[in-house]
Protein backbone atom coordinates (compact mmCIF):
# COMPACT_ATOMS: atom_id res chain seq x y z
CA UNK A 1 0.00 0.00 0.00
CA UNK A 2 3.24 2.29 0.83
CA UNK A 3 4.33 1.62 -2.46
CA UNK A 4 1.08 3.00 -4.44
CA UNK A 5 0.89 6.04 -2.12
CA UNK A 6 4.99 6.51 -2.88
CA UNK A 7 3.79 6.95 -6.58
CA UNK A 8 0.87 9.24 -6.17
CA UNK A 9 3.02 11.39 -4.57
CA UNK A 10 5.92 10.92 -7.01
CA UNK A 11 3.40 11.49 -9.73
CA UNK A 12 1.54 14.02 -8.37
CA UNK A 13 4.43 16.52 -6.77
CA UNK A 14 8.24 15.17 -6.87
CA UNK A 15 7.98 14.25 -10.61
CA UNK A 16 5.12 16.50 -11.49
CA UNK A 17 4.29 15.95 -15.20
CA UNK A 18 4.35 19.74 -16.16
CA UNK A 19 6.87 21.52 -14.21
CA UNK A 20 9.37 18.57 -13.89
CA UNK A 21 9.26 16.42 -16.69
CA UNK A 22 7.43 19.37 -19.09
CA UNK A 23 5.17 17.13 -20.40
CA UNK A 24 1.59 18.94 -21.61
CA UNK A 25 3.26 22.47 -21.87
CA UNK A 26 0.64 23.32 -24.68
CA UNK A 27 -2.57 23.22 -22.57
CA UNK A 28 -0.21 24.56 -20.01
CA UNK A 29 0.91 27.81 -22.05
CA UNK A 30 -2.59 27.75 -24.46
CA UNK A 31 -5.61 27.43 -21.84
CA UNK A 32 -4.61 29.03 -18.80
CA UNK A 33 -5.69 32.28 -19.55
CA UNK A 34 -8.61 31.99 -17.25
CA UNK A 35 -8.76 30.36 -14.17
CA UNK A 36 -11.72 28.16 -15.14
CA UNK A 37 -10.91 27.11 -18.52
CA UNK A 38 -7.96 25.35 -16.57
CA UNK A 39 -10.12 23.97 -14.22
CA UNK A 40 -12.49 22.26 -17.01
CA UNK A 41 -9.32 21.11 -19.11
CA UNK A 42 -7.86 19.77 -15.88
CA UNK A 43 -10.82 17.98 -14.87
CA UNK A 44 -11.68 16.59 -18.83
CA UNK A 45 -7.70 15.41 -19.42
CA UNK A 46 -7.98 13.90 -15.92
CA UNK A 47 -10.53 11.29 -16.55
CA UNK A 48 -8.88 10.89 -20.33
CA UNK A 49 -5.34 10.49 -19.05
CA UNK A 50 -6.37 7.75 -16.30
CA UNK A 51 -8.49 5.95 -18.72
CA UNK A 52 -6.23 6.18 -21.89
CA UNK A 53 -3.26 4.91 -19.56
CA UNK A 54 -5.20 2.33 -18.22
CA UNK A 55 -6.62 0.90 -21.27
CA UNK A 56 -3.15 1.59 -22.95
CA UNK A 57 -1.60 -0.86 -20.81
CA UNK A 58 -4.40 -3.71 -21.03
CA UNK A 59 -4.33 -3.94 -25.05
CA UNK A 60 -0.13 -3.63 -24.58
CA UNK A 61 -0.38 -6.79 -22.32
CA UNK A 62 -3.26 -8.49 -24.27
CA UNK A 63 -2.50 -7.49 -28.00
CA UNK A 64 1.53 -6.43 -28.85
CA UNK A 65 3.61 -8.87 -26.44
CA UNK A 66 1.44 -11.53 -27.25
CA UNK A 67 2.30 -10.87 -30.94
CA UNK A 68 5.84 -9.71 -30.55
CA UNK A 69 5.13 -6.58 -31.84
CA UNK A 70 5.69 -4.15 -28.75
CA UNK A 71 7.35 -2.16 -31.70
CA UNK A 72 4.34 -0.83 -32.58
CA UNK A 73 3.15 0.62 -29.31
CA UNK A 74 3.36 4.34 -30.13
CA UNK A 75 0.98 3.45 -32.98
CA UNK A 76 -1.60 1.43 -31.05
CA UNK A 77 -1.48 4.05 -27.93
CA UNK A 78 -2.46 7.35 -30.12
CA UNK A 79 -5.26 5.28 -31.78
CA UNK A 80 -6.24 4.69 -27.84
CA UNK A 81 -5.95 7.50 -26.97
CA UNK A 82 -7.98 9.38 -29.55
CA UNK A 83 -11.01 6.66 -29.53
CA UNK A 84 -10.90 7.58 -25.88
CA UNK A 85 -11.84 11.09 -26.62
CA UNK A 86 -13.90 10.73 -29.38
CA UNK A 87 -16.14 8.46 -26.86
CA UNK A 88 -16.07 10.11 -24.42
CA UNK A 89 -17.05 12.93 -26.48
CA UNK A 90 -20.37 11.10 -27.60
CA UNK A 91 -21.22 9.95 -24.40
CA UNK A 92 -21.12 13.64 -22.78
CA UNK A 93 -23.06 14.48 -26.07
CA UNK A 94 -25.89 11.72 -24.46
CA UNK A 95 -25.73 11.75 -20.99
CA UNK A 96 -24.99 15.50 -19.79
CA UNK A 97 -25.66 18.05 -22.33
CA UNK A 98 -24.32 20.78 -19.64
CA UNK A 99 -20.83 18.84 -19.23
CA UNK A 100 -20.34 18.55 -22.80
CA UNK A 101 -21.10 22.50 -23.60
CA UNK A 102 -18.30 22.74 -20.51
CA UNK A 103 -15.26 20.61 -21.64
CA UNK A 104 -16.47 20.23 -25.39
CA UNK A 105 -14.01 22.63 -27.09
CA UNK A 106 -11.16 21.31 -24.74
CA UNK A 107 -11.71 17.69 -25.32
CA UNK A 108 -10.29 16.92 -28.74
CA UNK A 109 -7.34 19.36 -27.65
CA UNK A 110 -6.55 16.17 -25.29
CA UNK A 111 -5.62 14.07 -27.87
CA UNK A 112 -2.13 16.22 -29.09
CA UNK A 113 -1.25 16.44 -24.80
CA UNK A 114 1.83 15.08 -24.76
CA UNK A 115 1.34 14.01 -21.47
CA UNK A 116 -1.79 11.60 -21.85
CA UNK A 117 0.88 9.66 -24.18
CA UNK A 118 4.02 10.13 -21.73
CA UNK A 119 2.07 9.02 -18.62
CA UNK A 120 1.05 5.84 -21.06
CA UNK A 121 4.74 4.96 -21.81
CA UNK A 122 6.52 5.73 -18.82
CA UNK A 123 4.57 3.49 -16.88
CA UNK A 124 5.64 0.83 -19.60
CA UNK A 125 9.17 2.19 -19.24
CA UNK A 126 9.01 1.22 -15.02
CA UNK A 127 6.92 -1.58 -15.67
CA UNK A 128 3.90 -1.16 -13.74
CA UNK A 129 1.87 -3.20 -12.49
CA UNK A 130 -2.21 -2.80 -13.69
CA UNK A 131 -2.65 -1.08 -9.74
CA UNK A 132 -0.03 0.87 -10.15
CA UNK A 133 -0.99 2.65 -13.71
CA UNK A 134 -3.74 3.51 -12.60
CA UNK A 135 -1.97 4.82 -8.97
CA UNK A 136 0.16 6.87 -11.16
CA UNK A 137 -1.62 8.08 -14.26
CA UNK A 138 -4.57 9.47 -11.28
CA UNK A 139 -1.21 10.85 -9.46
CA UNK A 140 -0.11 12.34 -13.19
CA UNK A 141 -3.54 13.92 -13.73
CA UNK A 142 -3.90 15.30 -10.61
CA UNK A 143 -0.55 17.29 -10.70
CA UNK A 144 -1.05 18.36 -13.94
CA UNK A 145 -4.74 19.89 -12.55
CA UNK A 146 -3.37 20.99 -10.11
CA UNK A 147 -0.87 23.29 -12.06
CA UNK A 148 -3.24 24.21 -14.47
CA UNK A 149 -5.23 25.69 -11.94
CA UNK A 150 -2.82 27.05 -9.93
CA UNK A 151 -1.14 29.06 -13.19
CA UNK A 152 -4.82 29.84 -14.21
CA UNK A 153 -4.84 32.25 -11.16
CA UNK A 154 -1.81 33.40 -11.54
CA UNK A 155 -2.33 34.66 -14.88
CA UNK A 156 -5.26 36.12 -14.44
CA UNK A 157 -3.79 38.37 -11.62
CA UNK A 158 -0.21 39.10 -14.03
CA UNK A 159 -2.57 40.47 -16.76
CA UNK A 160 -3.64 43.36 -15.00
CA UNK A 161 0.06 44.27 -13.51
CA UNK A 162 2.16 47.10 -15.41
CA UNK A 163 5.19 44.65 -16.63
CA UNK A 164 7.92 45.60 -18.70
CA UNK A 165 6.56 45.44 -22.41
CA UNK A 166 8.83 43.04 -23.70
CA UNK A 167 7.63 40.48 -21.56
CA UNK A 168 4.32 41.20 -21.70
CA UNK A 169 2.67 37.62 -22.77
CA UNK A 170 4.36 34.09 -23.39
CA UNK A 171 7.66 35.41 -22.15
CA UNK A 172 6.18 36.08 -18.37
CA UNK A 173 3.79 33.54 -18.60
CA UNK A 174 7.63 30.94 -18.90
CA UNK A 175 9.72 32.91 -16.23
CA UNK A 176 6.80 32.36 -14.20
CA UNK A 177 6.30 28.87 -14.61
CA UNK A 178 10.08 28.69 -13.98
CA UNK A 179 9.35 30.04 -10.32
CA UNK A 180 6.68 27.44 -9.97
CA UNK A 181 8.80 24.49 -11.23
CA UNK A 182 11.50 26.07 -8.73
CA UNK A 183 9.09 26.22 -6.33
CA UNK A 184 7.89 22.03 -6.89
CA UNK A 185 11.59 21.27 -6.91
CA UNK A 186 11.57 21.79 -2.96
CA UNK A 187 9.10 18.45 -3.12
CA UNK A 188 12.17 16.68 -4.14
CA UNK A 189 12.57 15.57 -1.03
CA UNK A 190 9.68 14.10 -0.11
CA UNK A 191 10.09 10.71 -2.28
CA UNK B 1 8.16 30.67 -54.33
CA UNK B 2 9.90 27.74 -53.26
CA UNK B 3 12.74 29.39 -51.52
CA UNK B 4 10.12 31.98 -49.82
CA UNK B 5 8.24 28.79 -48.48
CA UNK B 6 11.11 27.76 -46.75
CA UNK B 7 12.68 31.01 -45.63
CA UNK B 8 8.96 31.47 -44.14
CA UNK B 9 8.40 28.55 -42.03
CA UNK B 10 12.57 28.88 -40.32
CA UNK B 11 12.29 32.77 -39.96
CA UNK B 12 8.97 34.57 -39.64
CA UNK B 13 6.83 31.30 -38.85
CA UNK B 14 9.49 29.68 -36.37
CA UNK B 15 7.74 26.93 -35.03
CA UNK B 16 9.12 27.15 -31.23
CA UNK B 17 9.42 31.21 -30.82
CA UNK B 18 6.98 32.44 -33.47
CA UNK B 19 4.37 30.19 -32.79
CA UNK B 20 4.88 28.65 -29.37
CA UNK B 21 4.32 24.91 -30.81
CA UNK B 22 6.35 22.00 -29.79
CA UNK B 23 7.22 23.53 -26.45
CA UNK B 24 8.05 20.45 -24.30
CA UNK B 25 10.45 18.94 -26.06
CA UNK B 26 12.19 22.14 -26.90
CA UNK B 27 12.38 22.74 -22.96
CA UNK B 28 13.30 19.25 -22.21
CA UNK B 29 15.97 18.19 -24.07
CA UNK B 30 17.50 21.37 -24.45
CA UNK B 31 20.06 21.03 -21.58
CA UNK B 32 22.97 20.22 -23.71
CA UNK B 33 23.79 20.33 -27.33
CA UNK B 34 24.11 16.89 -28.01
CA UNK B 35 20.89 16.07 -26.53
CA UNK B 36 19.15 18.95 -28.61
CA UNK B 37 20.85 17.75 -31.74
CA UNK B 38 19.52 14.42 -31.39
CA UNK B 39 16.15 15.33 -30.87
CA UNK B 40 16.12 17.68 -33.69
CA UNK B 41 17.58 15.27 -36.13
CA UNK B 42 14.40 12.42 -34.83
CA UNK B 43 11.98 15.56 -35.57
CA UNK B 44 13.61 16.32 -38.75
CA UNK B 45 13.12 13.06 -40.25
CA UNK B 46 9.94 12.90 -39.15
CA UNK B 47 8.16 16.26 -40.09
CA UNK B 48 9.82 15.68 -43.83
CA UNK B 49 8.49 12.20 -44.08
CA UNK B 50 5.27 12.49 -43.20
CA UNK B 51 4.47 15.92 -44.62
CA UNK B 52 5.99 14.13 -47.92
CA UNK B 53 3.55 11.07 -47.92
CA UNK B 54 0.69 13.34 -46.79
CA UNK B 55 1.32 15.85 -49.70
CA UNK B 56 1.52 12.08 -52.25
CA UNK B 57 -1.62 10.85 -50.13
CA UNK B 58 -3.42 13.99 -50.92
CA UNK B 59 -5.48 12.79 -53.38
CA UNK B 60 -6.71 9.48 -51.79
CA UNK B 61 -7.32 10.53 -48.28
CA UNK B 62 -11.18 11.72 -47.59
CA UNK B 63 -12.05 14.78 -45.94
CA UNK B 64 -13.85 13.02 -42.77
CA UNK B 65 -10.49 10.82 -42.33
CA UNK B 66 -8.02 13.70 -42.44
CA UNK B 67 -6.56 14.08 -39.04
CA UNK B 68 -6.82 10.40 -37.80
CA UNK B 69 -5.10 9.57 -41.43
CA UNK B 70 -2.24 12.26 -40.80
CA UNK B 71 -1.95 11.21 -37.43
CA UNK B 72 -1.53 7.38 -38.18
CA UNK B 73 1.55 8.83 -40.98
CA UNK B 74 3.06 10.65 -38.35
CA UNK B 75 2.88 7.67 -35.43
CA UNK B 76 4.21 5.59 -38.48
CA UNK B 77 7.26 7.58 -38.78
CA UNK B 78 8.08 8.26 -35.18
CA UNK B 79 7.98 4.55 -34.85
CA UNK B 80 10.27 4.30 -37.39
CA UNK B 81 12.71 7.31 -35.84
CA UNK B 82 12.62 5.54 -32.58
CA UNK B 83 14.12 2.08 -33.89
CA UNK B 84 16.50 3.97 -36.08
CA UNK B 85 18.06 5.69 -33.15
CA UNK B 86 17.60 2.79 -30.34
CA UNK B 87 19.58 0.58 -32.97
CA UNK B 88 22.45 3.77 -34.42
CA UNK B 89 22.46 6.20 -30.68
CA UNK B 90 21.50 3.87 -27.98
CA UNK B 91 23.06 5.50 -25.25
CA UNK B 92 21.25 9.03 -26.76
CA UNK B 93 18.45 7.61 -27.47
CA UNK B 94 18.53 6.27 -23.35
CA UNK B 95 18.79 10.19 -22.73
CA UNK B 96 15.93 11.19 -24.65
CA UNK B 97 13.92 8.33 -25.54
CA UNK B 98 10.45 9.92 -24.00
CA UNK B 99 10.51 12.71 -25.87
CA UNK B 100 11.20 10.96 -29.30
CA UNK B 101 8.28 9.03 -28.86
CA UNK B 102 6.18 11.89 -28.48
CA UNK B 103 7.05 13.89 -31.49
CA UNK B 104 3.77 12.48 -32.49
CA UNK B 105 1.77 14.23 -30.51
CA UNK B 106 4.05 17.56 -31.53
CA UNK B 107 1.16 20.07 -32.59
CA UNK B 108 3.98 21.87 -34.65
CA UNK B 109 3.89 18.54 -37.15
CA UNK B 110 0.45 18.32 -37.39
CA UNK B 111 -0.15 21.77 -38.02
CA UNK B 112 1.93 21.22 -40.90
CA UNK B 113 0.45 18.80 -42.40
CA UNK B 114 -3.29 20.05 -41.79
CA UNK B 115 -2.31 23.48 -43.15
CA UNK B 116 0.26 22.82 -45.58
CA UNK B 117 1.03 19.76 -46.76
CA UNK B 118 -2.38 18.22 -47.08
CA UNK B 119 -2.89 21.11 -49.87
CA UNK B 120 0.28 21.39 -51.75
CA UNK B 121 2.00 19.11 -53.85
CA UNK B 122 4.67 16.79 -52.92
CA UNK B 123 8.09 19.24 -53.72
CA UNK B 124 6.35 22.81 -51.93
CA UNK B 125 5.47 20.18 -49.45
CA UNK B 126 9.03 19.08 -48.48
CA UNK B 127 10.41 22.25 -48.50
CA UNK B 128 7.99 23.50 -45.98
CA UNK B 129 9.10 20.49 -43.67
CA UNK B 130 12.79 21.22 -43.80
CA UNK B 131 11.87 24.74 -43.64
CA UNK B 132 9.71 24.42 -40.21
CA UNK B 133 12.24 21.47 -39.02
CA UNK B 134 15.40 23.94 -39.57
CA UNK B 135 13.27 26.85 -37.71
CA UNK B 136 12.64 24.07 -35.19
CA UNK B 137 16.12 23.11 -34.72
CA UNK B 138 17.66 26.51 -34.80
CA UNK B 139 15.75 27.30 -31.33
CA UNK B 140 16.17 24.09 -29.64
CA UNK B 141 19.82 24.10 -30.24
CA UNK B 142 20.41 27.47 -30.03
CA UNK B 143 18.75 27.20 -26.92
CA UNK B 144 20.85 24.00 -25.75
CA UNK B 145 23.66 25.83 -25.95
CA UNK B 146 22.69 28.98 -24.14
CA UNK B 147 22.09 26.44 -21.54
CA UNK B 148 25.04 24.08 -21.69
CA UNK B 149 27.39 27.02 -21.70
CA UNK B 150 25.43 28.76 -18.73
CA UNK B 151 24.98 25.39 -16.89
CA UNK B 152 28.72 23.63 -16.80
CA UNK B 153 30.36 25.92 -18.88
CA UNK B 154 31.36 23.24 -21.90
CA UNK B 155 30.07 23.05 -25.00
CA UNK B 156 29.21 19.43 -27.30
CA UNK B 157 29.61 17.35 -24.02
CA UNK B 158 29.03 13.69 -24.97
CA UNK B 159 29.46 14.38 -28.49
CA UNK B 160 30.20 10.96 -29.19
CA UNK B 161 26.66 9.55 -28.38
CA UNK B 162 25.33 11.00 -31.75
CA UNK B 163 29.05 10.71 -34.19
CA UNK B 164 30.83 7.65 -32.71
CA UNK B 165 33.90 7.73 -30.61
CA UNK B 166 35.91 10.15 -33.08
CA UNK B 167 34.28 13.06 -31.69
CA UNK B 168 34.47 12.40 -27.99
CA UNK B 169 37.13 15.10 -27.90
CA UNK B 170 35.07 17.68 -29.80
CA UNK B 171 34.12 19.28 -26.01
CA UNK B 172 34.94 23.07 -25.88
CA UNK B 173 34.99 23.52 -22.29
CA UNK B 174 34.95 26.95 -21.59
CA UNK B 175 35.63 26.89 -17.59
CA UNK B 176 33.19 26.91 -15.09
CA UNK B 177 33.82 30.00 -13.46
CA UNK B 178 30.80 31.52 -12.64
CA UNK B 179 28.15 28.65 -14.06
CA UNK B 180 24.87 28.75 -12.81
CA UNK B 181 23.59 25.27 -12.61
CA UNK B 182 20.02 25.98 -12.32
CA UNK B 183 20.33 26.43 -15.95
CA UNK B 184 20.39 22.75 -16.67
CA UNK B 185 17.27 22.13 -13.97
CA UNK B 186 14.05 21.93 -15.25
CA UNK B 187 13.00 25.66 -13.64
CA UNK B 188 16.23 26.97 -15.67
CA UNK B 189 14.88 25.66 -19.03
CA UNK B 190 11.72 28.13 -18.10
CA UNK B 191 13.62 30.96 -17.45
CA UNK B 192 16.11 30.31 -20.06
CA UNK B 193 13.29 30.40 -22.68
CA UNK B 194 11.23 33.33 -20.98
CA UNK B 195 14.44 35.70 -20.52
CA UNK B 196 15.59 34.78 -24.41
CA UNK B 197 12.14 35.25 -26.02
CA UNK B 198 11.88 38.94 -23.76
CA UNK B 199 15.12 39.90 -25.71
CA UNK B 200 13.84 38.52 -29.11
CA UNK B 201 10.54 40.55 -28.50
CA UNK B 202 12.51 43.47 -27.85
CA UNK B 203 15.68 43.46 -30.29
CA UNK B 204 12.36 43.30 -32.49
CA UNK B 205 10.92 46.03 -31.31
CA UNK B 206 13.82 47.97 -31.41
CA UNK B 207 14.73 47.18 -35.07
CA UNK B 208 11.29 47.83 -35.90
CA UNK B 209 11.56 51.29 -34.49
CA UNK B 210 14.62 52.21 -36.51
CA UNK B 211 12.75 51.68 -39.86
CA UNK B 212 9.73 53.64 -38.31
CA UNK B 213 12.04 56.65 -37.91
CA UNK B 214 14.16 56.12 -41.25
CA UNK B 215 11.31 56.12 -43.37
CA UNK B 216 9.94 59.03 -41.87
CA UNK B 217 12.84 60.82 -42.60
Amino acid sequence: MSELALVLLGALLVNNFVLAQFLGLCPFMGITRSYDAALATGLATTFVLTLSAVTSYLFHHAVLVPLGVEYLRIILFIVVIAGIVQLVQYYLRAASPILHQLLGIYLPLITSNCAVLGVALLALDNTFSLAETFVFSLGAAAGFTLVMVLFGAIRETIDHEHVPDAFRGAPLALVTAGLMSLAFMGFGGLA
Amino acid sequence: MTAADFKNAVLANNPAWAQLLGLCPLLAVSNSVVNALGLAAASTLVVIGSNTVISALRGFIPDQARLPSFVLVIATFTTVTTLLLEAFAFDLYLKIALYVQIIVTNCMILGRAEAFASRQPVSRAILDAAGTAVGFAIALIGLGAVREVLGQGTLFENAHLLFGESAASWTIDIGDAGTLPLALYPPGAFLTTGVIMALMTSLKRSTHDRQKMNTRR
